[in-house]
């Protein structure tokens, strides 16, 4: 228990997608100028990255791995598929991704607009392959993974909310022309970078 | 009513010439402009973590036009018979395909190189690039446009890859592409490289700059994003 509190924490703070690993930066940039699209871009990431992850776990553990397809027969347990593991893992994202798309289309149209085509970019938000990848390499149980993803959701719901408050902010100070908007976004993402740099070293 | 509009505009484009003036753009204009980085804001976590050094980049960079390129076109060619429901999982998998095929003749041909590669190769197909012109512009023009389209974004992307990996490499280890640049005598003076720039957030700070200075040069430019 101990131990998964302890990787919930990391995986918010110490270790956040955004300013520790850089993942998912595009869609952390672009929608970040209002905090109410901010935050359905978080929920909807958050969702996606719940859902993947055990799932590409699911995928890993019993198709991918040597020896993972013996419970079909044990004239399989020598084949090794891990080669396959992006493009299985991607192709669960997407499907993950359009479901997402579909119910946000039906239920919240004006999100479904200010989203535009950051929307179908969730599946290639580098945080979402990320964290599977992440799952992969650092080998996590099913619940570790469950947590892990929770975790990273979170950090990125975090960053981006963060991020959009300051850039509300920011419209009343005055910027120089050509660094209005994005130039600014990269700045202050840089600072905020920092900032999150001092969470590193901390152990529970 | 789409249709009537549709027709007259593809019987135009059937006498234009290979690099007609709408084609040029296709292909310039993501350069500078509609720079996929600075303007469009796409493909940015690659830009950051592989900028510390110049020949990462320009591998990169190499790879990932390749890979914009190709998809645009094949995306282009089949763009009618996707059905849209699940134009991403098609859009991602012949992406996915790609990069796996690249990897795989690297591994079979070159494979010291495969082997220092294997993870920016790997980023290619999350790189929101690919996805974002895919969806953006090969969904819905000619194949030879959306191939122009493809090599320009890759281009336009590989300038600013190599611009942020010239100013983090020269100032942070001294260098340029592993020939060292700032002489010894220079640190027995007193010289340090600078610590900032091994960091990952040196490469926000600089392609903040860059976006400045491109925008103060293209004041246009200020409110597209």
């Amino acid at each position: 228990m101990e131990a998964l509190l302890n990787l919930f924490v990391k995986s918010i703070f110490v270790e956040n997608v955004v300013f520790a690993f850089f993942l998912g930066m595009c869609s952390f940039l672009a929608i970040s100028k209002k905090v109410k699209t901010a935050t359905g871009l978080g929920i909807a990431v958050v969702f996606v990255l719940v859902m993947t992850a055990p799932i590409n776990y699911l995928i890993l553990t019993f198709m991918l791995k040597e020896g993972a397809l013996a419970w079909i027969h044990p004239s399989l347990a020598s084949v090794d598929l891990t080669f396959l593991a992006f493009i299985l893992f991607i192709s669960t994202i997407a499907g993950a991704v359009q479901m997402v798309e579909m119910v946000v289309e039906k239920f919240s149209p004006s999100l479904y607009n200010a989203l535009g085509i950051f929307l179908p970019l969730i599946t290639v938000n580098c945080a979402i392959l990320g964290t599977s990848l992440f799952m992969q390499e650092r080998e996590y149980g099913l619940i570790e993974t469950g947590v892990f993803s929770v975790g990273c959701g979170i950090g990125f719901f975090l960053a981006i909310v963060l991020l959009a408050a300051i850039r509300e902010r920011l419209k009343y100070s005055k910027i120089p022309d050509g660094l209005q908007g994005l130039g600014m976004a990269m700045v202050v993402t840089g600072l905020m970078a920092l900032a999150f740099l001092s969470f590193s070293g901390i152990q529970l | 009513m789409s249709t009537d509009t549709i027709a007259p505009v593809k019987t135009k484009e059937k006498k234009e010439g290979l690099f007609s003036k709408k084609n040029r753009k296709a292909l310039t204009d993501p350069l500078d402009d509609n720079n996929p980085i600075t303007v469009q804001v796409l493909g940015i976590c690659s830009a950051l973590a592989v900028t510390i050094q110049v020949k990462p980049a320009i591998i990169m960079a190499l790879g990932l036009t390749m890979v914009s390129a190709f998809a645009s076109l094949i995306i282009a060619l089949i763009r009618d018979s996707i059905p849209g429901r699940i134009r991403m999982i098609v859009q991602l998998i012949i992406v996915a395909l790609l990069v796996t095929l690249v990897d795989q003749v690297l591994k079979a041909f070159m494979y010291d190189v495969s082997k220092q590669l294997s993870v920016f190769v790997g980023l290619i197909i999350t790189n929101c690039i690919v996805m974002g012109r895919l969806e953006a512009f090969a969904m819905a023009q000619k194949p030879w446009p959306s191939f122009l389209d493809g090599v320009g974004n890759g281009l336009g992307y590989g300038i600013i890859l190599i611009t942020v990996a010239v100013v983090r490499e020269f100032f942070g280890a001294g260098s340029l592409l592993g020939y060292q640049l700032v002489p010894q005598w220079a640190y027995d003076h007193g010289y340090v490289n600078n610590g900032l720039m091994a960091l990952p957030p040196a490469a926000l700070f600089i392609i903040g700059m860059y976006i400045w200075w491109q925008r103060s040069r293209k004041p246009k430019l200020v409110n597209v994003s």
